[in-house]
């Protein structure tokens, strides 16, 4: 346990001693920044136009705030994690394998399975963090508005359990090669394709394309941003961190008898 | 104190290391000699529980390296031939780091840090951060980070590659200064260094073991036959020619010619065999000149060399 947080410990401070965590976090803050104002004025100019029209008719108006806007601004968020992930996990096994400092850790009395955890989590938390700051904007709704309080936090956690599985395979994918650069395009590979698998599931049988389906993370992402949290998807985000966790644990373990 | 046996390791179908077995006794400073790709790395990294051997055991004070990883890495502080440094810390936060990951916490790990850095003299640079050291420091920093926790046991893969000869005889005289209460297996392909810091040599070449023996014993060894040094005075090839045919004569090497007329050879004997007298009737007879003869000792280059090299000429 103490091992896993002398790792994390290192592996957090390294982000944050280069500009690398910088970076990610101005990247995707002004990223969803940018889009939240252009949903913001969206929603503004709409509105507007349902006030004049309840005043024509002499109706009450009612716009829902979470799914006209919030739930869009989760779909966003979730986007952009997509682009900045890989660059979160790139370096994390990659850069050691590099550098030789893998040799390091293998040398030293800890197992793999903590300093693999320990880079996980560091990962983990400065993904957190950029979610985070980003949900400041969602908060300040409420100053101006009534959106409904629980479905803002489901959606949180279902950034959090979608970003967990990508880190989890993308330091996977870091664990294959000591070059960043193909860890972080055949990253993006992947993360991309498993959001847009289930585009071919209606030309393919009903077994198939309810395989497809499952896989699909973006449709176990949809009901967080509903504001529901359904445990078919939670085990789903849930096995899919352990198993690519335990993939990348034979990976490293495999490089004692490859190399 | 470490037992190697049949220790066999593949790299796809290339063979890097074959059968070779040897034992470490406690205390002992071991020198690990070849030329680059013997197989040297490689075995100290099955050592080291960096790779898995393709056959044989290992054991390391009793404990079987495949069997019992964490106990092994406990008892061996490894320093690989490019020092692992995170480039990113500092110099004192990197030894920190490796410290606690070796089981040192609280006041221990404080003493221990500087314990390191005063053994390696790196006090001074424990603010800078390793990615701008020079090569030497870096060297040194790496040796600091396999002393940290006191292991019984040091394996140095090339400890004084890359730094100054003021730097090596330090590093030299540290080694030296652990023996006794460490065991040390190090690596090299810089002969002096063994003659100088180790007790026992291993010379492993093409994946197998040459030579096994203390110094003075290899060096006898091969002593047996000698080579000896003639400066002659006379035509070149008709020396050559001559020298060739005396009885016991194994090799005649031309070497160089001095002030145009003076030839200089080198005559390797077979075991046991003294060929002076001849050599001296020889050259009065031929009415050349004997300028100088002498026994050259085979240093431990010409050892290495010799198995090493296969004779193609033979």
């Amino acid at each position: 346990m103490k091992n896993i947080f002398y790792i994390f410990k290192r592996e957090l401070g390294s982000y944050f001693t280069s500009p690398v965590a910088y970076v990610i976090l101005t990247v995707f803050l002004v990223l969803s920044g940018w889009f939240f104002y252009n949903i913001l004025a969206g929603f503004i100019q709409y509105t507007l136009q349902m006030d004049q029209q309840a005043a024509y008719y002499g109706v009450q108006s009612g716009v829902n705030v979470n799914m006209m806007m919030i739930r869009q601004q989760f779909h966003n968020m979730a986007i952009i994690a997509v682009f900045m992930i890989p660059m979160i996990t790139m370096r994390l096994i990659a850069e050691e394998k590099k550098t030789g400092t893998l040799e390091l850790l293998m040398t030293s009395p800890i197992t793999p399975i903590q300093w693999i955890l320990g880079k996980y989590f560091a990962g983990f938390i400065l993904y957190t963090a950029m979610i985070t700051l980003a949900f400041v904007p969602i908060f300040l709704l409420f100053l101006f508005g009534n959106p409904e309080f629980w479905p803002v936090i489901s959606g949180y956690i279902g950034l959090l359990f979608l970003g967990g599985a990508f880190l989890s395979c993308g330091l996977l994918i870091s664990s294959f090669t000591e070059n960043q650069i193909i860890a972080a395009a055949v990253s993006f590979f992947i993360f991309l394709l498993l959001w847009v698998i289930d585009w071919i599931s209606s030309s393919l049988s009903y077994t198939w394309s309810s395989v497809i389906k499952y896989l699909a993370i973006v449709s176990h992402f949809d009901d967080f941003s509903k504001g529901i949290i359904d445990s078919k998807s939670v085990i789903f985000f849930l096995s899919f961190i352990i198993f690519g966790i335990f993939l990348t644990y034979r990976s490293i373990d495999s490089v004692r008898w490859r190399m | 104190m470490i037992s190697v046996e049949n220790l066999t390791k593949y790299y796809g179908v290339k063979k890097a290391v074959n059968n070779i077995s040897f034992n470490v006794k406690k205390g002992e400073i071991l020198g690990f000699l070849g030329p680059n790709a013997a197989g040297k790395t490689t075995t100290m990294r099955v050592i080291t529980c960096y790779l898995s051997a393709s056959s044989g055991t290992v054991r390391v004070a009793g404990y079987n390296v495949f069997e019992n990883p964490l106990e092994v890495k406990r008892l061996i502080g490894y320093m690989p031939e490019n020092p692992p440094l995170y480039t990113d810390m500092t110099v004192l936060s990197y030894l920190e780091f490796v410290g606690s990951i070796k089981g040192l916490s609280g006041r221990k790990l404080d003493e221990s840090t500087k314990r390191v850095m005063n053994l390696t003299a790196i006090e001074h640079v424990k603010h800078r951060v390793t990615g701008k050291l020079s090569r030497g420091y870096r060297q040194r920093v790496g040796l600091a980070q396999a002393l940290i926790h006191d292991p019984e046991i040091l394996i140095l893969d090339e400890p004084t590659a890359g730094l100054d000869p003021k730097q090596i005889i330090e590093t030299r005289e540290l080694i030296k200064s652990l023996a006794g209460q460490h065991t040390i297996v190090i690596s090299t392909h810089i002969l002096p260094e063994v003659s100088m810091t180790c007790q026992r040599v291993l010379i492993i070449n093409e994946g197998e073991i040459a030579a096994e023996d203390s110094i003075e014993n290899l060096t006898k060894r091969i002593r047996g036959s000698e080579i000896i040094l003639v400066e002659i005075e006379g035509p070149k090839n008709e020396i050559g020619e001559k020298l060739k045919r005396i009885d016991g004569v194994s090799e005649v090497k031309f070497q160089c010619t001095k002030d145009n007329s003076l030839q200089v050879f080198h005559i390797e004997t077979k075991p046991d065999f003294n060929v002076r007298k001849e050599l001296v009737k020889i050259v009065v007879s031929s009415e050349w000149g004997l300028n100088e003869m002498r026994t050259v000792s085979m240093s431990l280059e010409d050892i290495f060399l010799k198995l090493t090299t296969k004779e193609e000429e033979v």
